[in-house]
């Protein structure tokens, strides 16, 4: 795994970006159980696969205070389909999401937090700071996983117990730089 | 009717399926063109190996071709990692008009989801179209 980036116990990077719904929003929300922000995208097979388990997630944890936030990174001068315009065009040909679909158009967000792949997940606790940063789940072909590493992640942190393992290997496309 | 495959194919037969020239190379065998930057590559090469073995065929009928760069890509007209072709088909022909080069193949299952990977059924049923 890489070192750049952020490491566990480190603080979430503030930003601000825009949302397919038309709003901004902030990574960093006061009052947070936690706050899963996960890197994905349009084109990419592992984001895909791991899409409807990760929409799962933000619904089954949203009533324990857990924010869920997708963030594409890609260029979308290399992959057109990862412009802010397909991404709305998807939320919308999908039916909406379940959490804001957030454009890093700079890819800021993404250098700071060291994303690699899509998906790569980071799981933030009330303060905020980094305690799971990796995959969703063992396997991008198994459903039935349904996000477990993830799940188990975020049940440690509510709980207020330490997430084991911390970190996993992220899996998936590796983010299209400009 | 090309006579000239069909004596190289016999000639080329080890006791087992396959159609392997005399120079040990693939003809019409089996292709997985893979980029090292989609890791489902490994698991689709054991797939293609396990049903290989199952359809009774010599993997000296498999040819694994690394894709390096864009320049590969272009030659190979390559829509993505994994690539599988078997005698010379791609088991999932991509659509008119899809773009190549270095990116991820998108595989739609029967059931509706997507995967790196190609269902294990479109792979059989694409080995006993071709070997069957």
């Amino acid at each position: 795994m890489s070192k750049s980036g952020l490491m566990i116990g480190d603080r979430m990077p503030g930003a601000r970006l825009r949302a397919t719904d038309g709003n901004d929003y902030e990574l960093e929300a006061e009052g947070a159980a936690a706050t899963v922000i996960y890197w994905t995208c349009n084109h990419c097979p592992y984001a895909l696969a791991w899409q409807d388990r990760l929409h799962q997630v933000a619904r089954d944890y949203l009533e324990r205070g857990v924010r869920v936030l997708a963030v594409n990174s890609n260029s979308d001068e290399t992959h057109p389909a990862d412009s802010f315009d397909a991404m709305r065009e998807r939320v919308d040909r999908e039916g909406g999401w379940p959490t804001p679909y957030l454009r890093d158009e700079s890819q800021q967000v993404a250098g700071a937090f060291g994303a690699l792949t899509t998906p790569d997940v980071f799981i933030f606790d009330g303060q905020p700071e980094l305690r799971y940063r990796g995959a969703p789940d063992g396997d991008y072909d198994d459903p039935a996983l349904n996000a477990d590493w993830l799940r188990a992640a975020l049940d440690a942190i509510i709980e207020g117990r330490d997430p084991e393992p911390a970190e996993t290997q992220p899996v998936g496309c590796g983010i299209k730089w400009r | 009717m090309d006579n000239r495959r069909d004596h190289r194919a016999d000639q080329g037969r080890t006791g087992q399926r396959g159609l392997v020239t005399d120079a040990g190379r693939t003809e019409a065998g089996v292709t997985l063109y893979w980029w090292q930057g989609c890791p489902s590559w490994q698991r689709a090469l054991t797939m293609v190996r396990e049903e290989m073995d199952r359809q009774g065929l010599d993997h000296e009928s498999l040819e694994v071709i690394e894709i390096k760069d864009e320049a590969d890509a272009v030659r190979y007209a390559f829509p993505g990692s994994p690539t599988i072709l078997i005698g010379g088909e791609d088991i999932q022909p991509p659509g008119p008009g899809q773009p190549t080069g270095l990116t991820c193949r998108v595989y739609r299952r029967p059931d509706g989801r997507v995967s790196p990977l190609p269902d294990p059924e479109d792979l059989r049923e694409a080995f006993v179209k071709t070997y069957g």
